[in-house]
Formats: C-alpha cells, structure tokens, sequence
C-alpha cells in the first residue's frame, strides 16, 4: 500500500492528470519523464491528459491483490487516450461480461483505494463507459 | 573474450519445502553443482534472487551464501531482476568467466516462497510491475498476463483451446522429469474448467509458488577440456535486452521486444538461426507467454505461437520441443532459481542425460528467462562441443 508522502507526491497525477510533452518530436509522458525516450531530448511542458480514450484490452480479476478484494469482480483495462497515451486504469459503471476491446471510455475522477496500510484514502482516475 | 563452458550442474526436488530454509535448499543444489564438476573451490559465486526481503524479511545474500558454501571470503553477488534474476545471475558468471576476471564461477539462483502467505507472495510478485501505474489501480500479474492474452486473441485469433494446450503439454513433460512440483499431467478439459484467475487465464493457465534453488558452474572451455570426462557444454551466447516496465508503455501489447532483441543479439553470437535449435526451454510463467515468447524467438511467425502449441509442433518429437523440463508450469517457479534451472535442463539435455524426456538428437540448446511483462530478458544459447 502506499503511504503518504508518495500519495502527497503523485497528486498532479492523480489529481490533475497532468503529463509531460516533449518539445521537441510531440511525444506525451504520464507520468512525466526527465528524458524522451524517442529522441532523448530535456525539454517538456506540461499538458492535461486527453479525457477521452478506447478499450485497447482488459481483464476481469477475480482473485484480487490485497485491499482490492471487496471489489471482486472488477475489469482492469489498458486505454489508449485520444492524445495517444496509454494508461492502465480500472473500468467501472458498467457490466464486466459486456465490456469489448474498442469500447469508448471517458475518465472521471474517483476514490481508487478504500484505505492504505497509512490510512491514506486514495482517489485517482478511473474509466466509465463515455455514452 | 574467453569460450566458457559449463561443467557442472545441481538442482534439488522443487515444491512447497516447509522443512528446510533457504540457506539448506541453496547449499544443497550448489554443492551438487560443485560436485557434479568435480572441483574443490569456486572463485566467485552469483546467486539471482527476486525478493529475498520480501519472501524471507532477508536481504544481503551474496556475502550470506557465498559464508554458507564454507567459502567465506570469495565475492558473493546478489542479481536482481524480478523472475529473470537467475537468468542475469548466469549471464554475470559467464561474463566474470569469459573477460578473464576469474576461473570457476558458481552461478546460481534462489527464491523462498512459502514463508509468506499468499497474499503477501502476490504482493511481493507484483513488485515486478509499476507499483505506481499499474498495481495502484489493483491489477495482480496474472491480471496483466491476461491483459496480454485478451490482446493476442483478438489480434490472432488464439483461442482457449491453444491456451490450453501449453499446459497439457508441459504438464506431460514435468510428468517425466523427477525433480518437478507439480508432475501430474493435465486435460485440455481440466485446464479449460479450472477457476478463473483473470480472465480469460484460469488458475491451470499459471505458473505455481515454489521454494527451490538451481545451480552450475562455469569455466574457461581450455579448462574444462582438462578436467571433465562428461561431454562437454560452452555457452555458444549470452544476451540480455530491456523493456518498458508498465505493459501499456509498450509499443505493442501482443508482442515481446525485450526476449526479441535477446533473441536477436543470441543468433548472432552463436552464429545460428531459429532453425537450427534443437529445443528451447522459455519463461511460460503463463501459457500465454509461452506462445508470445515462441513468437519473438523467432520459431513461429507472429500470431502463430498457439496454433503450434495445439498442433504439436512444440511437443517432445515436434519440430522445436519447447520446455522437455515441462518449464515454469509444471517444475514450479521459485522465480530467482528459474532462469539457472533453465541452464541445467539444457546441459542435461546436451549432455544426454534426461532419460524419459530427453530430446533426441540435441545439439544446440536455447534458453529464455524474462522478468515482468517482458521488461528484461535473458537468452542463453549452449552448444555440446
């Protein structure tokens, strides 16, 4: 679980999707990086995620690791935002048996995990079905 | 550089080993190696370990081990890099062998399992992942390895059967090879019945908890000339490739970069193509991996790993037999010791040594061992001189 200075620290992520564009050849980091990985240059500014993104693959756990297991079953996906970035991210308000590779996602902001071993609670983005 | 072969190998029964501690599971397959060789001291030891502070609460195991093997004060090494800790604890013997730094190298791998229960052996597992990208949104490893699979059958069209039929098959393989923890074999029904892990991966689709430990040792090849009467085994390549961490940074989810650059870097070395492998044993933490992997080393084209899984062709007899050991499915994977236990199958099988399950014919041994997703690989290739 995580504690708190490492929550405290990963807030402009969590809270505010906040990622690094190289500017130089465009590429977009989440979480931001100090080097480009395409073309090795220093320089990003910071943009906003795009909010908006499709289903590229998921999975539906069922044996869920420790403070996750209330929750069971849920689906974990990787979803590749309109900017091109790819995150993984829970996706919720939706039946897990019906979910399919190229359904649209919209991120919305929620409590991610109940409570840390820290007692931190600790909200973060998830996805929803974006129609 | 110098040619490197290896002379010696050990390895204990692998399992749920409650009685003993890592130190007696350690010691016990070094001395084998030790002893299979026939040498009197080690200049160096490795010793690959993913978590021995997260399974055992005990770090700091080069010094601890190399103390252990009654051979206080030569370098004791820990290698880490998640399940490809042994693979890598290897590559560094050989490198520490072939640069002339020393003669007789132990390299050697370790995990302890099931001193923690499984909840904390999974937390432990999943440090192998992005603790902050991925495992904070709850996504355990078979969840990501399923991820992967989703992935492949949409693309490919692989199907649960093909799945399937990765683990009958290493099953009926570790059914022949004594040391394995799980050695019973398996229907395709079984596997596609058994209870879901993550879907689509089922709990016979994974690879166990397991305590054990792995060893060999390596020399110069002119050394080992003089001093082994068994048939002789060099280490024809060492290769090593890095990846993303978090599956979603890669380039594509169906496809293993890391084990494909290995792969490349490896035939090269040895001056060989996928062709002219005997049999490989590789990193089937998951059937699913087993497939991708078959697909980057370069024995299948992209997207047929699972039809040459169900049609046979990676069986003892096909034309490629992946994992003869009846790989990480059915011997058991104490992550540290799996990519040394690799290394021990594929001499054995050099040197003709496997009775039940020996690959006929076998020349030129493969070996794929990878940490993660797929974020770090290590790919050996051993030749019979």
């Amino acid at each position: 679980m995580i504690g708190s200075s490492r929550y405290w620290r990963e807030v402009p992520q969590r809270y505010r999707y906040e990622a690094a564009k190289c500017t130089k050849c465009g590429k977009i980091f989440f979480p931001p990086r100090l080097v480009c990985n395409g073309c090795r240059s220093r320089e990003f500014e910071t943009v906003t995620l795009a909010q908006e993104g499709v289903l590229e693959t998921f999975t539906v756990i069922r044996v869920a690791p420790t403070g996750f297991g209330d929750e069971t079953p849920y689906a974990v996906g990787i979803i590749k935002l309109d900017d091109g970035v790819r995150i993984t991210s829970q996706v919720v308000d939706c039946d897990v048996e019906k979910l399919n590779i190229g359904d649209r996602l919209r991120l919305e902001f929620r409590k991610v995990q109940e409570d840390g071993e820290s007692g931190v609670i600790c909200y973060g983005y998830k996805f929803v079905p974006a129609n | 550089m110098r040619d490197v072969a290896v002379i010696g190998i050990g390895m204990n029964r692998w399992g749920e080993l409650w009685e003993k501690s890592h130190r007696q599971i350690w010691t016990e397959a070094a001395l084998e190696a030790i002893d299979d060789a026939g040498v009197d001291h080690v200049d160096a030891m490795f010793v690959g370990c993913m978590s021995g502070g997260l399974f055992m609460g005990q770090e700091h195991l080069g010094a601890m081990l190399a103390d252990q093997l009654g051979m206080g004060p030569i370098p004791g090494t820990r290698v880490e890099s998640a399940c490809a800790s042994g693979g890598l604890a290897f590559r560094q013997a050989y490198l520490s062998v072939a640069s002339g730094m020393h003669d007789i190298v132990l390299a050697s791998g370790l995990e302890k399992m099931t001193d923690v229960d499984g909840g904390a052996a999974t937390y432990a597992l999943s440090t192998a992942a992005d603790q902050e990208y991925e495992c904070f949104h709850g996504i355990t490893f078979p969840g990501l390895y399923a991820m992967m699979a989703r992935a492949h059958m949409a693309k490919y069209g692989t199907t649960e059967e093909q799945l399937a039929a990765v683990a009958v098959k290493n099953h009926e393989n570790g059914s022949k090879n004594p040391l394995a923890q799980f050695p019973m074999k398996v229907t395709a029904e079984q596997v596609m019945n058994s209870v879901l892990v993550a879907d689509p991966l089922r709990i016979l689709h994974c690879s166990p908890i397991t305590d054990g430990a792995a060893a060999g040792i390596l020399v110069p090849l002119d050394m080992a000339k003089k001093m082994s009467d068994k048939p002789l085994v060099k280490v024809a390549a060492s290769a090593q490739a890095s990846d993303s961490i978090a599956l979603h940074d890669r380039e594509e989810i169906t496809w293993i970069g890391s084990t494909a650059k290995a792969a490349e870097d490896a035939y090269k070395q040895a001056g060989c193509t996928p062709k002219e492998i005997s049999f490989c044993e590789v990193h089937d933490c998951f059937t699913i991996a087993e497939i991708m992997v078959t697909e980057a080393l370069g024995f299948f084209d992209r997207g047929q790993g699972g039809k040459a899984a169900e049609s046979g062709e990676t069986a003892l007899g096909g034309t490629i037999p992946i994992n003869p050991s009846g790989g990480l499915k059915s011997k058991g994977h104490p992550v540290g010791a799996t990519g040394v236990a690799q290394i021990r199958e594929l001499v054995m099988q050099l040197r003709g040594e496997c009775g039940e399950r020996q690959v006929k014919d076998a020349v030129r041994g493969m070996s794929q061992n990878m940490g993660g997703t797929g974020a770090s690989t290590a790919v050996h290739i051993l030749e019979r001189v």
